[in-house]
């Protein structure tokens, strides 16, 4: 001790100012973090209560293969509009996925980097734009479109393929929401893709060529194999993206409650049927609990969809840094 | 030598099919914007953007969208304001305190998933919850609806920027005696200000773009709201209302609405990359 | 010789990463206001023991030390003590410097900032004395507000020198602290070091060999986890006592 004696001082301990207003930092981050998980489970837990006197009302089967659709007689068939989604959905990734895959192999194996680095900002922007303004281009554009020349066109077919056949006088249908969804979700599908194709080991790329095989090869064989469970799953979040948008579905879709029979019938998406019809429902009887129940079945679809997408998707990002 | 080759041809039909589709994405964002140009640009006009609307406005009298413009700021700043609030400190101090744990997969995963939800989702429990506490449609209602909306793209584009901070930097804090807390706010915080900046934007971008969520919760009223209790009008819904009008005129206001609105989304995307620029002469590469 | 007053003292001293042990029952002491060199081969534990003197090891994952390190006889590793003072007490170089993301003057002023050190009419004057000691402040004094990312590699390491004795460390730590410097960088710091020995405690990883010779008085040469000679410069350098440490001397490893 003699050595140190003179010497001796003054390590402070512990709970020292800083420390203290560090450990309440701490503490107060402790219970941000629970608020994501948190807020996950009282939106589930809100929408569920809310859903339940209709859910509790009728048998399950009955609400969601039901084809009726009339609040005021207590009538609450959820099939029109499941079935609305997935078909504009549906014909929304018909257009999506091939582009969008080629479009994320082009930029990630094809393009020169200059090109690489004007893109990025060019599909933020796209992914940016409001959901409203791809409504109104829809609603100017692709409704005419529709509505002039590809259902004419193809609707002379429609005794042959029943999915061309026209009965809607107007362009507001399946075709014109699904083209303007497969706009809006290209560019969420296109980064996630590009991102996935990047994380390919180049060596794999050079193992290839090296056996002289061409760079389509190259992509057919080594790149896409290895990069499959990725794109499928920037897939999935697109297609969750395109079952949840609102407000450009809404505008370009139709907004009739029937089960549509081919692409150029009007169709009523689920969230057109909440955008629509909530605040409006109160003096009907179970009408709200109906609606929230569209509101449940739609957080729940898109739901396991994310859950499943991001999972995949963090494995393959992770394993690759 | 000149052998045809199958591998060949289609190495040569897959570019161009390639080159078609990256064409297409683009073509499709220039003919979006050629469209609202289009429209928007004959429809803008002083009275349009400096007028609330007047009498008989909805048949195509006078008046402009101020209420929208005014309206669509308060709900953003507001909801992004919120967002950040709670957004910000949860960003920077998962990555200090618990960057690697199963906890912060837990949040991370639940902020993704909450990125996911759509945002007529949101809307309807915004609406829900409203309802359980007597509130009635307010701009009260529509930030805080916004804000969860914006929280989850905030707090992740954040986290992902400041993930990427070497860890040498926050080590180089500690040795000259920093707390976690300290090097958290005085340290990385500078460090990643020009991401944080861009987050913020990205936020704010698509909180003033949604519609679906303040349809209900936010209301829709024709004057410049007094209090955080009254309904307020945006620009989304108002383009949604104009257009859905039977009258050339008041669709022209609809066309003016959704210019402006895509100028912002231009604006922001423009200024953030500006902003990150002048944030980012500090951080060390 | 004037007789060693340790500083700092290592007891029992052992690290681990897991399952793998680093540094094994290190007992040294490190003599005031003298240059420890601490040499070895590489992956022999320097750099670990060099951690385990500021805690710098707790920052590593799954990290676990035991024994004890008294500075000043105190144990740093008692769970009465404020990290973030032991810490201050000792300045850090590392291999690369790494400037913190602001300007020169504020990459100083941090840590007196931080720790509270001196009144806001001071500061500017202190930042001036701490970048005429590290040797900085004739190349900086006409740009303080500029970013600190804009100096040269060898200037940064100063800027760090600047830096770490800002917040009136006792110890300054130095882990290879020239290695990716320039040859006259690398001088220029050599140089404060022999100088900053005056008012500080020294101790530097080096795996140069004629580093330790220029600078160093008081040598631990460790091999595979533990010290085998420990002592003065002269001794250990010219008369070692240790099969090792003369195989090591004469550039057999």
């Amino acid at each position: 001790m003699g050595e140190y004696g003179l010497l001796m001082n003054n390590l402070r301990i512990l709970r020292s100012r800083r420390a203290k207003l560090d450990s309440w930092v701490r503490r107060i981050f402790w219970m941000f973090s629970a608020l994501p998980f948190l807020l996950v489970l009282t939106i589930l837990t809100a929408l569920w209560l809310k859903a339940q006197p209709l859910l509790l009302a009728h048998p399950l089967s009955k609400l969601l293969l039901g084809e009726a659709w009339r609040p005021q007689k207590g009538e609450f068939g959820f099939l029109p509009f499941i079935s609305g989604t997935i078909w504009v959905t549906g014909v929304a990734l018909f257009f999506a996925v091939p582009i969008c895959i080629l479009t994320a192999v082009y930029l990630s194996e094809y393009a020169s980097g200059r090109v690489q680095r004007l893109v990025k900002p060019l599909l933020d922007l796209l992914a940016a734009i409001p959901s409203v303004v791809y409504g109104v281009w829809g609603v100017l554009t692709i409704v005419p479109w529709v509505e002039e020349s590809v259902a004419p066109a193809l609707g002379r077919w429609g005794d042959i393929c029943p999915i061309f056949a026209s009965a809607n006088p107007t362009g507001y249908s399946v075709l014109a929401g699904g083209v303007v969804l497969a706009v809006m979700i290209a560019p969420f599908i296109v980064a996630i893709a590009y991102e996935v194709l990047q994380t390919v080991p180049a060596g794999l790329r050079q193992a290839s060529l090296a056996l002289g095989a061409t760079r389509w090869q190259t992509v057919k064989y080594a790149v896409l194999p290895r990069a499959s469970t990725g794109i499928f799953a920037s897939v999935i979040l697109g297609c969750s993206r395109a079952l949840g948008e609102t407000m450009a579905v809404l505008m370009v879709a139709g907004n009739v409650a029937q089960v549509p029979r081919s692409i150029f019938d009007a169709a009523y998406p689920l969230p057109a049927l909440i955008a629509n019809n909530y605040g409006e429902m109160m003096s009907i009887p179970l009408y709200d609990a109906a609606l929230m129940t569209a509101s449940l079945i739609l957080f729940l679809i898109v739901l396991a969809l994310n859950i499943f997408s991001i999972l995949a998707l963090r494995h393959v990002l992770r394993e690759s840094e | 030598m000149a052998k045809w080759k199958w591998q060949n041809t289609e190495e040569k039909v897959m570019q161009v099919l390639m080159l078609l589709s990256f064409g297409l994405i683009v073509m499709s964002l220039l003919l979006i914007l050629f469209t609202i140009l289009s429209k928007g640009l004959p429809a803008l006009s002083w009275e349009m953007i400096s007028q609330t609307p007047k009498g008989g406005f909805y048949f195509g009298k006078e008046g402009g969208i101020l209420n929208a413009i005014v309206g669509s700021l308060y709900l953003a700043l507001g909801g992004t304001f919120i967002a950040f609030l709670f957004g910000f400190p949860l960003a920077l101090l998962l990555n200090i305190y618990s960057s690697k744990t199963a906890w912060a997969d837990l949040v991370r995963l639940s902020l993704d998933i909450l990125w996911g939800v759509p945002s007529i989702v949101y809307g309807a429990f915004g609406f829900t919850v409203m309802i359980f506490l007597g509130w009635k449609a307010s701009l009260l209602g529509g930030i805080l609806t916004l804000a969860l909306l914006e929280l989850p793209i905030m707090t992740r584009a954040m986290d992902e920027v400041i993930r990427r901070v070497p860890p040498e930097l926050p080590r180089a804090a500690y040795a000259l005696g920093s707390t976690n807390s300290e090097t958290a706010f005085f340290v990385i915080t500078r460090q990643v200000l020009p991401g944080l900046a861009t987050a913020v934007l990205l936020a704010f971008g698509r909180g003033i773009g949604d519609a679906a969520s303040v349809l209900f919760t936010a209301g829709y009223t024709d004057r410049i709201p007094d209090s955080l209790f009254s309904p307020v009008a945006s620009l989304p819904l108002a383009v949604f209302f104009q257009l859905g009008t039977p009258f050339p005129e008041v669709q022209q206001r609809a066309y003016a609405a959704a210019l402006i609105l895509t100028l912002t989304v231009l604006g922001i995307s423009i200024f953030s990359r500006g902003i990150s620029y002048f944030l980012g002469r500090h951080s060390i590469r | 010789m004037s007789r060693l007053i340790p500083h700092l003292e290592t007891q029992n001293l052992s690290a681990y990463y897991g399952a793998t042990k680093a540094i094994e029952d290190v007992s040294i002491i490190i003599p005031r206001n003298q240059i420890t060199v601490i040499i070895g081969p590489s992956g022999c534990g320097k750099t670990t023991l060099l951690k385990c003197l500021n805690r710098f090891i707790e920052l590593e994952e799954h990290a676990r030390v035991e024994g004890k390190v008294l500075l000043n006889g105190e144990d740093i590793y008692s769970p009465l003590i404020d990290v973030t003072e032991v810490r201050k007490k000792s300045g850090l170089l590392a291999q690369r410097p790494y400037p913190l993301p602001m300007s020169i003057f504020d990459n100083v002023a941090y840590g007196m900032r931080i720790h509270g050190l001196c009144s806001r009419r001071e500061l500017a004057q202190k930042v001036q004395y701490y970048l005429q000691v590290a040797g900085l402040w004739e190349e900086v004094k006409d740009r303080l507000h500029a970013p600190a990312s804009q100096l040269s590699i060898g200037q940064q390491q100063r800027l760090c020198l600047a830096r770490g004795l800002a917040v009136e460390p006792e110890i300054i730590l130095g882990d290879e602290p020239t290695s990716a410097l320039d040859p006259i960088s690398a001088q220029h710091i050599e140089q404060r070091l022999i100088e900053l020995k005056q008012q500080y405690t020294v101790v530097l990883v080096s795996h140069i060999l004629r580093q330790a010779r220029r600078l160093a008085d008081y040598v631990v040469f460790m091999y595979m986890g533990k010290v085998v000679e420990a002592g003065p410069a002269q001794q250990v350098l010219n008369h070692p006592q240790h099969e090792r440490t003369r195989a090591y001397l004469s550039g057999e490893f």
